[in-house]
């Protein structure tokens, strides 16, 4: 075990470089210039700009540059913005807790309403409660997030007027009417994500539970009088859980990225609107900072994916 | 459908029987009438062929029939509600929201099917090249899949639409070359499910005697390939290309709804959608109709590649 997990992050490390070097070379090549707007500007002379340039390392061949920003990044300095000019590891610590506070909710909502309605779904294969949950699953699957977001703030915000439409982070009043008031603004944006992550994990815990419903050992289980309780709950549910938790662990990176419409929609300033507006300024450091922090993500995820596949699974043999 | 023990038990007693039906006594039936006769069963992915022909026909022929055209604009019906005049109503320009849902449907529609076939024609290269030749190509060729599964698609997405737009727009116009990059770049981040499909299937059926046969009467490597064991990985690839359209379909809709994807004067489904939301208090209809023409698009593929899914899984003919 120890050996494999070795291994395996062993293997991690190349993916992440090569990953790197693609977003990097992407970037370098592009057409666009950090200093474009020096170019403009009549008070900046030729020389200087191109001082400004070498200064920062931007006449350097490719392979150069990218050396330089890897090493860097490693000692955990990402740089500083080209736009704010402050430090994007600032403006990443700034933006993080909005994001994780939102995503996270919405996850552990959709974790919490599809195991449940997914297993029901599965024992009562046919039921109407199954025919509706499936329907329903299948609506919200095919829903892309910025669909739903418009749907909510027509009915939440413009009909009814209950939630409000874009996200705040300067509530200034103070004690629970603050604290309702920010509940009530995060509402929506965790509905919106929670309600696609549902439709998803549903679908596949009802399928996951209906191929172990019908195993042999739920038979055996049954045969020799368990009640039905504990034939569903502690010996489908469990065999059937094995695969859902590997796919909730993968698809928490794609929640990530999933969070830049999202938060888009509702103006959240959160991983996501940064990285929009980085793309819109031409930012290259905030851009290949972010970019590589949910490339980590989702190797990391990977990673935890397939440690938890074989905790959980005993007949899974690392060689 | 059947109970599910039933249909194991049917199951088992197909693939007892399978050697006998494998002879030639019976006149086979082709995958393709099985297919269909599987495919009439699932009610719901019936309709949703239907609705998708509809959406299809719609927006090839409806343009020429609408008689207000999708680019011509007057300030005085701005921002009207739905009316005989203007079924799905006006925008904040003028425009007719019908005219633009069915031009700007085309284009949806197209660079969904495209970006599947870029994505299908990549994957299946690529997996059937790593399934075939194994070895040293393999482990190279599943390297590059799994570094691209860890590649976070949408931020790598807008920042290369972003970046290369103007360049293509350059070499070829504004309209092609923003749809040949949207084009590229989903298919060529959507390749790898496809190519671990095909992966694995040439894996197990390179040693199949059907194969070996057709070694032994001196049919070349590329007729191996693309004769003899590509027309037996379809199946699932099938299913995997219907779902990749309405991916396709989402993704080029939340680029342009992020204003990342193409320029106003073309209203895609999406960027109807971006130029919307910022009336949504005034003219609903404005995000109502383009929203409600994603999502009934998207559900009935969905529904279609369900129903593909049962009625091309080998295992489920007997069943019926």
């Amino acid at each position: 075990m120890t050996q494999y997990l070795i291994r395996r992050i062993l293997i991690s490390i190349p993916t992440l470089v090569a990953i790197s070097i693609v977003i990097f070379t992407i970037l370098a090549l592009a057409p666009g210039d950090p200093l474009a707007e020096f170019a403009m500007n009549p008070a900046v002379p030729p020389e200087v700009r191109q001082r400004i340039r070498q200064s920062m390392g931007l006449d350097d061949p490719i392979p150069v540059r990218y050396v330089k920003w890897a090493s860097s990044m490693l000692r955990g300095d990402f740089g500083y913005s080209f736009r704010s000019k402050s430090p994007v590891i600032d403006l990443i610590r700034q933006r993080l807790p909005t994001t994780l506070y939102v995503i996270g909710t919405a996850y552990l909502v959709s974790v919490l309403i599809a195991i449940p309605v997914g297993v029901l779904s599965a024992i009562r294969q046919y039921s109407i409660f199954d025919n509706i949950a499936t329907t329903l699953a299948f609506i919200g699957f095919s829903l892309p997030t910025f669909v739903t977001g418009i749907l909510f703030i027509l009915l939440f915000s413009v009909k009814l007027g209950w939630l409000p439409m874009i996200y705040r982070t300067t509530i200034e009043t103070e004690g629970l009417a603050g604290l309702w008031e920010k509940i009530k603004q995060a509402l929506m944006p965790i509905m919106v994500l929670g309600l696609f992550e549902t439709a998803a994990l549903t679908r596949y815990t009802r399928a996951a539970m209906l191929e172990t419903i019908h195993q042999d050992y739920v038979r055996t289980a049954r045969a020799k009088g368990l009640s039905e309780r504990a034939v569903i709950l502690r010996h489908a549910l469990r065999n059937a859980l094995i695969p859902v938790v590997t796919i909730v662990a993968l698809s928490i990176p794609g929640i990530f990225t999933g969070a830049v419409i999202t938060e888009q929609i509702f103006r959240v300033p959160g991983m996501g609107s940064l990285l929009i507006s980085a793309i819109r300024d031409n930012d290259t450091p905030v851009i290949m900072a972010i970019t590589i922090i949910f490339s980590t993500l989702v190797v990391i995820f990977n990673l935890i994916a397939d440690i938890l596949y074989g905790v959980l699974d005993p007949r899974i043999k690392y060689e | 459908m059947s109970d599910v023990t039933e249909q194991r038990r049917v199951r088992a007693a197909a693939s007892a029987v399978a050697p006998a039906i494998a002879l030639p006594q019976r006149k086979p039936r082709s995958l393709w009438s099985d297919a269909w006769r599987q495919f009439r069963h699932h009610r719901l992915a019936l309709a949703g062929g239907f609705v998708l022909l509809f959406m299809i026909v719609a927006t090839i022929v409806g343009p020429f029939l609408w008689p207000i055209p999708w680019n011509t604009f007057d300030m005085a019906e701005a921002l009207q509600g739905p009316s005989l005049r203007h079924p799905f109503g006006t925008t904040d320009l003028g425009h007719d929201i019908f005219a633009r849902i069915l031009w700007g449907g085309r284009i949806s529609l197209a660079v969904g099917v495209v970006a599947m076939l870029v994505a299908v024609v990549l994957g299946t290269l690529i997996g059937a090249v790593a399934g075939y030749f194994g070895g040293v190509l393999d482990s190279f060729l599943m390297r590059l899949t799994d570094m691209f599964i860890s590649i976070p698609s949408l931020p790598l997405l807008l920042l290369i639409t972003y970046l290369f737009q103007d360049r293509m727009k350059a070499i070829f116009g504004i309209e092609l070359g923003m749809f040949l990059l949207i084009v590229i770049v989903i298919g060529g981040l959507n390749w790898m499910p496809v190519a671990r499909l095909v992966r694995a299937s040439f894996l197990s059926l390179k040693q199949k005697e059907f194969v070996e046969a057709a070694h032994c009467i001196g049919v070349g490597t590329g007729g191996i390939i693309f004769r003899h064991i590509l027309p037996n990985t379809l199946s699932p690839v099938i299913v995997a290309a219907t779902l990749g359209v309405a991916q396709a379909i989402i993704t080029e809709s939340a680029l342009s709804f992020l204003g990342l994807g193409f320029p106003p004067d073309i209203p895609t489904w999406g960027r109807m959608l971006y130029d919307g939301i910022n009336w949504i208090e005034f003219a609903p209809w404005m995000v109502l109709f383009p929203g409600g023409a994603i999502f009934l698009t998207v559900l009935s593929i969905n529904y279609v590649g369900d129903g593909l899914r049962d009625a091309l899984d080998p295992r489920r003919m007997y069943a019926v």
